[in-house]
């Protein structure tokens, strides 16, 4: 990379970038300064630039010894107060679960990207891969752009929250080239990073202490006959954060035609990218059909999903696995419409999730056989039949 | 006449009875209480005259018992310390 | 008995009445609470004492931070006058690597035993060595899972008596015990490796020596140091807390020989009675002024 070519001389004007390195300058535009990873496909593209241009800005990237070791790393940047993240693939996050569980109740930020095959991480994702009742945010870009918007808004939400934020990505994410602008984004102001660690306090008699255990300090624990942590009292305390946390940051979700919709199509990531593109094509076409993309899969947008169910009308999910976020829309919806799966784990002999049905045109049969499926006998509520049914 | 170079102040209800410090003590100065037991059941050590202050009690100790004191002057012992 | 148990019994309950000073208070000033309930007979407390006292003479005591692993020694963990961030089980030298990498001008030290370093943690500790990680690791060793109750680790010693080898670790059933500072001594990235004991007055001085020495190390930024602390376990050992000392020295330390394994501050060849380390033939890179 020569230097007229360097991403910093030229950070705010639209260029084609890889997935990847979009990630990893939008990770770097949202202040972040310490990164460790281990390699895996397609999770390695960030790992590669993130460890060429952390240290052109003053930041440290580790090439940890295992997805163990790289979370760990990251905890320990994280609780000295330093914006940092870390991430993987699907299995590599498998490794990573223990740590983010208690790093959610250590209550540190970190930005943690799955760059998944396929999408059969959600459950890993949503309903906590690691061990205990623990909650924390999910984002789910669906093109690089919105990558480049949500990868900063983690790391906002990160220490507002003070937990984890998982980005989730796919293999088209990591692999495609796309037009975009990589600015540094303001999400408003943050409280102080006074719990940070930096050795100062220690000899003050309040010295830091940093915990998936407790915040408290023995010596607070009054009328404690043998002093130890009390587990009891602090994660009725942190739950009630995660419990905030969850109600109040808003769900997010891009919706298109919902509102005369005779079937609505939910889809997140890439994929929700594939149906959005096919329903459009539908609606060209004269049949009225919607679409609600997932941006945030936790929190769940049930309401926005719910309202677009609302009156009886079918909801199709597309999902590249068995039926995950399925188990979401049904407990959105609630019974209110019938809920059908259009999707099923598609890949390729690789196995890295490059899905054959994601194609416009499979696409666009599938969504197109559940509305007719869906439109009472003699209904005229759509125009005509045309396209790929 | 036994002299000893310092002293000792020990949280008798904090001890749990291990005796680390009688071994660890090098003038043998330190002896188990038989009879006598504290709050939570456990017999403690007493201090006999000819201390030398050599930490070595409270090096060992895993209850933090001890204080250990030098005097300025060595103290003589012939009859019972005030 | 000697007629030396006729002398009188000294008042130990107040501080002397005559002029005295204060040479060894109770309780480490960095301990905020003494009273623990850790077994009698623990070797831990008295080891967590040594480490603060290290801190506090060299003037640390603002710089530091400690990152705990999880064992009975976990009880230490919000009981420190100094900053504290606890790990899960193993990890902590991860940790420590992504404290000392964003703040290089803290004193970034592992607490951990014998079952987090040895069993579930050991490729941590052996990349972070191997990597001349900057910070300083210690491992209380007593050859057992001490809160769980006394259980076999990796580092337990052929013939050792636990709750699940009652008959004794039988190398054909159970393996061979790892001798870990041995092992890190043998990786380029570690500027000081030594095995100390706290079982007498004597072993716990050379123990105190070792630490300095370990944190010297990483104040001069020399690369990865690590002590490894013979602890007592009396409870796991299934032996009175008064014959604990005795086995450690007769089981455990004839296993885990105590001793200075590699020092790079020294010119001459490394001592060491169980392995002779032969010193890298040039410093890692990351260290700056290994030899003198």
């Amino acid at each position: 990379m020569t230097a007229a070519t360097r991403p910093d001389r030229a950070s705010h004007a639209a260029r084609i970038m890889p997935g990847p390195a979009a990630i990893a300058e939008a990770m770097l535009a949202a202040g972040c300064r310490f990164f460790a990873g281990y390699p895996m496909t397609p999770f390695t593209e960030v790992l590669e630039t993130m460890a060429a241009r952390l240290p052109e800005v003053g930041g440290v990237c580790v090439n940890a010894e295992s997805e163990l070791e790289a979370v760990g790393m990251a905890w320990g940047a994280a609780a000295t107060g330093t914006p940092a993240a870390t991430g993987s693939t699907g299995q590599g996050l498998s490794l990573m679960q223990e740590s983010l569980a208690e790093i959610v109740y250590a209550r540190l930020p970190l930005v943690v990207l799955n760059m998944a095959r396929a999408q059969g991480d959600y459950f890993q994702a949503t309903r906590g891969g690691g061990h205990g009742d623990y909650r924390h945010l999910v984002l789910a870009p669906c093109d690089v752009p919105e990558a480049v918007e949500l990868t900063q808004l983690a790391f906002h939400l990160a220490e507002k929250w003070r937990s984890p934020v998982l980005v989730m990505g796919d293999y088209y994410l990591a692999h495609t080239h796309q037009s975009v602008t990589v600015a540094p984004l303001d999400f408003g102001p943050l409280p102080p990073r006074d719990w940070a660690l930096d050795g100062r306090s220690g000899g003050s008699g309040a010295a830091k202490l940093i915990s998936p255990l407790s915040d408290a300090k023995q010596r607070h624990a009054a009328g404690r006959a043998d002093a130890g942590y009390d587990l009891a009292e602090f994660y009725h305390r942190h739950v009630a954060v995660m419990e905030r946390m969850v109600a109040e940051e808003p769900p997010r979700a891009e919706t298109e035609f919902v509102e005369d919709a005779e079937v609505v199509v939910v889809a997140y990531g890439t994929p929700g990218a594939y149906v959005r593109q096919a329903v459009r094509e539908l609606r060209a076409e004269g049949r009225r059909v919607g679409y609600v993309r997932p941006i945030t899969l936790v929190p769940f947008p049930s309401e926005i999903v719910a309202a677009a169910a609302a009156g009886g009308r079918t909801v199709a999910v597309y999902e590249n696995n068995q039926g995950q976020m399925l188990d979401d829309v049904r407990l959105a919806v609630l019974g209110a419409a019938p809920v059908r799966f259009i999707g099923g784990l598609s890949l390729d002999a690789s196995g890295f999730g490059i899905a054959p049905d994601l194609d416009v045109a499979v696409l666009k049969a599938r969504i197109a056989a559940v509305h007719d499926a869906a439109a009472p006998a003699g209904d005229a509520g759509h125009d005509g039949r045309g396209g790929a049914a | 006449m036994t002299v000893s170079l310092g002293t000792l102040v020990i949280d008798t209800e904090a001890c749990k009875g291990c005796e680390l410090c009688i071994d660890a003590c090098p003038p043998d100065v330190l002896r188990m209480t038989t009879d006598i037991v504290n709050e939570r059941g456990y017999r403690y050590p007493q201090l006999l005259p000819g201390c030398i202050a050599c930490k070595a009690c409270t090096a060992i100790c895993p209850d933090f018992v001890f204080q250990v004191y030098r005097y300025e002057q060595p103290q003589q012992h012939g009859e019972a310390a005030e | 008995m000697s007629g030396r148990t006729e002398l009188p019994v000294i008042r130990t309950d107040a501080p002397p009445a005559c002029a005295a000073r204060l040479v060894h208070d109770f309780t480490p000033a960095l301990i905020d609470v003494g009273a623990h309930h850790l077994c009698p007979g623990c070797g831990e407390p008295i080891a967590m004492r040594s480490m603060v006292e290290q801190v506090e003479e060299l003037d640390q005591v603002r710089r530091a931070i400690a990152v705990f692993g999880i064992g009975c020694y976990t009880a230490y963990s919000n009981n420190l006058d100094i900053e504290v961030l606890q790990a899960l089980h193993g990890r902590a030298p991860s940790l420590a690597t992504g404290v000392k990498r964003c703040r290089p001008d803290t004193l970034v030290f592992t607490v951990q035993g014998d079952g987090d370093m040895v069993n579930e943690g050991l490729q941590e500790v052996l990349h972070a060595a191997a990597r001349g990680e900057n910070i300083t690791c210690f491992m209380l060793n007593n050859g057992v899972f001490g809160e769980t109750g006394g259980h076999m680790t990796a580092a337990t010693v052929l013939g050792q008596r636990t709750k699940n080898t009652l008959d004794g670790r039988d190398a054909a059933q159970h393996g061979y015990p790892i001798r870990l500072a041995d092992l890190i001594a043998q990786l380029d990235g570690a500027a000081y490796v030594a095995r100390g004991a706290v079982n007498n007055a004597v072993n716990i001085t050379r123990t105190n020596r070792m630490i300095k020495n370990a944190f010297r190390a990483q104040l001069e930024g020399r690369g990865f140091s690590f002590v490894e602390i013979l602890t007592m376990c009396p409870t796991g050992w299934f032996v009175d807390t008064l014959d604990a000392p005795a086995y450690l020295d007769e089981a455990l330390a004839a296993t885990h020989r105590p001793g200075v394994l590699k020092d790079t501050s020294k010119p001459a060849a490394p001592v060491s009675a169980l392995a002779p380390v032969v010193a890298p033939e040039s410093a890692p890179a990351s260290a700056k002024g290994t030899t003198a």
